[in-house]
């Protein structure tokens, strides 16, 4: 599953983006959407490929001005990624 | 054109969903069927049988003001169908407009059309997504029930849409003349890179209601289909992921058809009429609006086709006072109307219909005996055809 150094990005197929009338983050998929509610947004939202695991956390903690989100954040992303939302680059 | 899969995952979006007789939610999804040309002729259409006499189709900026207002009010999904959408030559056109306003875009196609050139174009106009329909697995099958030679072109449409490094989505639409065929039409989709199948059993509107004494299965047919679904999936694992949709008259309980009219799901025909769902132009009563005099907003929020059947105040006894009635909406309008006559009664595939046994007789027939080909044959989706159809 997802390793630390690796650098996860929305799933192919899928989009994600903040809809106003929903006052959320949705993924968007073939004929469906996901509304993810306000932390699964905001972790889906700072995986663009280019940050690592680590990095995203990391960010995250600042944000929220909380400490040791590492395994809340993983458990979802790996989720995500049996789910498709979410694909790992190395 | 079978119809637009996969409604019921916007269940997904169930939290934004009214409580009864508040204001409803927006048109989340958003169908466009841009015209009801098609170069296919399928038995199995959910298309009006009297499409001939449908008026002319709106204009390009028609479309696009309909994109607009629908998307202020929150819709996101768009489907683009029909008819053959690529017979609309300003596709590219809308789709590059829709992306611009931020829909997640499907192209709900046959794939004939779909030339490297325009393949090209929708995808830098932004196209999010193909879905591609296939009739059978072999050629003579898919021709003869399209009443086409398409299957070669089929498949090379199919090699497009990989090297365009679009999802590989197969839809294809079962019944009794190709369900004995799904373990060739899932090697065939492997085969193809498929990466989600859609085995699609027949629903009974438009022409799939004309033509149901030959295109309902067995249960026997059914059930081996349903098995040999269940090795595949087993065997290919995540590589594919295969979605078999049960014929609901095989069932006990019915269908939330779209959500509940009037809660998520908003069509435009060719013609500009506004449905509440894609074949609700049958259903008597309702006094469909045009997007060609009415915003989207005053139609999905005031008009009185996308309100007849919004809540519960609507229902008839046994739907009423069913605790299921939160769930299923009392199953599908047209449904309750083709078989008991109306539009208000509960969907006669639930068994607590007085009316089930409609439902227990249609599926009794296809278990007995084979269609009735002498009498009346197979009728192919023609416009020669729909202008008689639609007489009376």
């Amino acid at each position: 599953m997802s390793a630390a150094a690796s650098k996860p990005v929305v799933g192919r197929g899928f989009r994600l983006q903040w809809e106003p009338a929903q006052g959320a983050h949705v993924l968007l998929y073939p004929e469906g959407m996901v509304k993810l509610n306000a932390s699964a947004g905001a972790i889906m939202s700072r995986c663009d490929g280019q940050r690592t695991l680590q990095e995203i956390v990391a960010d995250l903690e600042t944000a929220f001005e909380v400490q040791g989100l590492s395994a809340d954040v993983t458990a979802f992303v790996n989720m995500a990624i049996e789910k498709n939302w979410l694909e790992m680059r190395e | 054109m079978s119809a637009p899969a996969g409604l019921d995952s916007v269940r997904g979006a169930a939290s934004v969903l009214p409580a009864p007789e508040a204001r409803p939610g927006p048109p989340l999804w958003l169908l466009l069927e841009l015209t009801y040309r098609c170069p296919l002729h399928c038995v199995f259409c959910y298309n009006p049988t009297d499409f001939a006499r449908v008026g002319q189709e709106l204009e390009t900026a028609h479309w696009i003001r309909v994109l607009r207002e629908a998307r202020a009010l929150g819709a996101v999904q768009l489907g683009l169908s029909g008819g053959e959408p690529l017979a609309r030559d300003d596709l590219e056109l809308i789709v590059a407009e829709a992306r611009k306003l931020g829909f997640y875009i499907n192209l709900i196609t046959s794939g004939i059309g779909l030339t490297a050139a325009r393949i090209r174009a929708l995808k830098a106009a932004g196209l999010d997504h193909i879905q591609l329909s296939f009739q059978d697995s072999t050629r003579e099958m898919n021709d003869f029930l399209s009443s086409t030679r398409t299957f070669e072109l089929k498949s090379q449409v199919a090699a497009l849409i990989k090297q365009y490094d679009y999802p590989m989505v197969l839809n294809v639409v079962l019944h009794r003349l190709n369900i004995d065929h799904v373990g060739d039409i899932l090697a065939m989709a492997e085969r193809m890179g498929a990466e989600y199948v859609e085995l699609a059993n027949t629903q009974y509107y438009g022409w799939a209601w004309l033509n149901r004494p030959h295109l309902m299965p067995s249960r026997a047919q059914l059930q081996r289909a349903e098995q040999v679904t269940r090795q595949f999936r087993d065997r290919v694992g995540d590589r594919m992921r295969i979605f078999f949709v049960v014929p609901d008259y095989f069932e006990t309980r019915p269908k939330p058809c779209m959500n509940g009219l009037g809660s998520v799901f908003l069509t435009v025909a060719p013609d500009g009429l506004a449905l509440p769902c894609h074949a609700a132009r049958m259903l008597p009563g309702l006094d469909l609006p045009n997007v060609r005099d009415r915003s989207v907003e005053s139609i999905w929020y005031d008009s009185q086709a996308f309100n007849r059947f919004r809540g519960q105040s609507w229902m008839k006894e046994p739907c009423r006072s069913c605790p299921e009635r939160v769930r299923d909406f009392g199953g599908c309008r047209c449904q309750a109307f083709l078989l008991t006559g109306d539009a208000d009664n509960a969907d006669p595939v639930c068994d607590l219909s007085p009316h089930h046994q409609i439902v227990r007789e249609a599926v009794t027939r296809a278990e007995l005996h084979a269609p009735p080909v002498q009498e009346r044959p197979l009728t192919f989706r023609d416009h020669r055809i729909s202008i008689p159809l639609s007489k009376g």
